[in-house]
């Protein structure tokens, strides 16, 4: 699947508007003014074929760095105890596995991660939070993700990236792609400090709003 | 030069025909929820076909322009004045300067579209000047318009080469015709039994006050699927009409999340995803299934309806 999907980006038909990969299916989104059901089945028959081993591109392993910080991780406490496992064995736990990017949904950037240790399964908040802060690192079911924006969210939240991950002004906009492999990486509350001050004020994109220079001039 | 936001109306965000391409990376494609009214209103000015607009919903804005220019207002109908005097919707309106373009409350329908001559200036993100409400970019600074807001056309290179023409006839019953939304079955539609599409393609469901650009809620008689098993997360297409477990349906629209792990009965035809984005709040609806090859064809004609509409 993630190789026709990677095989079908490659292609930039005019005709394909948007491809939408998930767990066990790729929709394929076409302008019905462009053409038909029949040729893309067709193109999709043909890509299906041709079967690249997957392949010469090893899946790149994203590390992505984590504040536990329980200012930011604000249900480590409740994760832990839910778990009868200490704090520190959670975040040795959520730190050590790799996960695979299953697919994007839910906001923009927002990565299905697979791969979460057992003992880490909970089920979501009844509830959902009004406002997670974009960069928390939240796990819910059998998986885990990045908040990649300022959203709701009914995840369990560990901790924070200082990384952004989510930027429409750089290329690609979102750190993730399906098929990546993804590995969470502990550091203090200082640098992760540093690290998010010197992203905020180096990152082109480091605002929330587009400024008024970005208006085009006339 | 600028043009000021006097007053913002209900929810006023820049449009364009929206950002294809990144629904892999779990950005929607956003664009104007009533593609065909946005069109015409550029059809209308010689502009690109997907020159940016302002897509105005129930409660229009009030604008104050600074230089002259020429605009057009499609979609719901509202009430324009232009310096307090009636002005008619579907037409070009020039403007001179200093002179104040008021669009009050929408009669019948949900938005309405203004264009400007040359079309809004703003920077594409991601190829698109659609503002992404739930990324925070695109549009004016990624965001609904506020009072204060300057607002910049761009500027016509070949302006002469640029002529405001007038509609051949009233587009509105061609556009918002009374009957029944046309749907194709979803993939998902053996997960539904006989009697869940009975109940469906018969009874009128109404647009719940909770409906926005990412979907519509609506209320009436719950559908259930066969069995209650849980579905897996796949892609939604816009306009899918997804059902829940309480079984009240919902159109997924043009700001909608690109997965999903609801069951979806029906998906609305191409053809007719522009009559949703004119759907109220306590509007009723009612579906009507067609095949995916009327589904074409219907498309078909109407690309062909839009290249007679203007006057030679």
């Amino acid at each position: 699947m993630i190789s026709l999907f990677r095989a079908l980006l490659e292609l930039r038909d005019a005709r394909i508007r948007n491809l939408h990969p998930a767990y066990a299916s790729l929709l394929i989104d076409f302008d019905p003014r462009k053409s038909s059901h029949e040729k893309l089945a067709g193109l999709v028959e043909k890509l299906a074929r041709q079967r690249r081993p997957e392949r010469a591109r090893a899946p790149s392993v994203v590390t992505i760095p984590v504040c536990y910080d329980t200012e930011f991780g604000l249900d480590l406490l409740d994760v832990a105890k839910s778990a009868n496992l200490s704090p520190e064995e959670i975040i040795r736990q959520h730190s050590s596995a790799t996960y695979l990017v299953c697919f994007l949904g839910f906001s923009p950037g927002f990565a299905y991660l697979s791969g979460l240790p057992a003992a880490l399964r909970l089920p979501r908040l009844d509830t959902p939070r009004k406002n997670v802060k974009a960069g928390t690192v939240a796990i819910a079911g059998s998986q885990a993700a990045v908040y990649p924006v300022d959203s709701a969210g009914g995840w369990r939240l560990l901790g924070r990236t200082p990384v952004r991950m989510f930027d429409p002004e750089v290329t690609p906009p979102a750190r993730l792609v399906p098929g990546d492999a993804v590995k969470f990486v502990p550091i203090d509350r200082a640098e992760f400090d540093a690290t998010f001050d010197k992203l905020s004020n180096t990152t082109p994109g480091a605002k929330s709003e587009t400024t008024p220079e970005a208006m085009e001039r006339p | 030069m600028p043009i000021r936001v006097n007053n913002p109306g209900l929810l006023t965000t820049i449009q364009d025909a929206g950002r294809h391409g990144y629904s892999h990376l779990g950005i929607s494609s956003c664009g104007a929820a009533d593609s065909l009214a946005y069109r015409i209103a550029n059809l209308i000015l010689g502009n690109e076909e997907n020159a940016a607009a302002l897509e105005m919903t129930l409660l229009g804005a009030t604008l104050e322009f600074e230089d002259a220019a020429v605009v057009a207002v499609t979609g719901a109908d509202c009430d324009c004045r232009l310096n307090g005097k009636v002005t008619p919707m579907w037409q070009a309106i020039e403007v001179a300067p200093g002179e104040v373009l008021a669009c009050a409350g929408m009669k019948t329908g949900a938005r309405a579209y203004l264009a400007a001559q040359g079309g809004f200036a703003v920077t594409p993100v991601l190829g698109s000047a659609s503002t992404d409400r739930a990324g925070h970019f695109g549009g004016y600074r990624g965001r609904k318009l506020l009072k204060g807001d300057l607002l910049r056309i761009r500027q016509q290179r070949a302006a002469k080469s640029r002529r405001a023409r007038r509609l051949q006839t009233n587009p509105l019953d061609t556009l918002y015709p009374p009957s029944p939304i046309r749907v194709t079955r979803g993939t998902q539609q053996d997960l539904f039994g006989r009697e869940a599409f009975e109940k469906f393609f018969s009874r009128a469901y109404v647009v719940s006050d909770d409906s926005d650009r990412s979907g519509l809620r609506l209320k009436g008689e719950a559908i259930r699927p066969l069995s209650a098993s849980q579905f897996i997360t796949d892609g939604i297409p816009l306009g899918a009409i997804q059902v829940p477990p309480d079984g009240q349906p919902i159109i997924l629209f043009v700001d909608q999340q690109t997965t999903g792990g609801y069951l979806k009965i029906a998906n609305v035809i191409a053809a007719d995803m522009h009559r949703i984005g004119q759907l109220r709040p306590r509007d009723s609806v009612r579906f009507a299934e067609v095949t995916m090859a009327e589904a074409l064809e219907s498309v078909r004609q109407q690309e062909e309806w839009l290249k007679t509409i203007l006057r030679s």
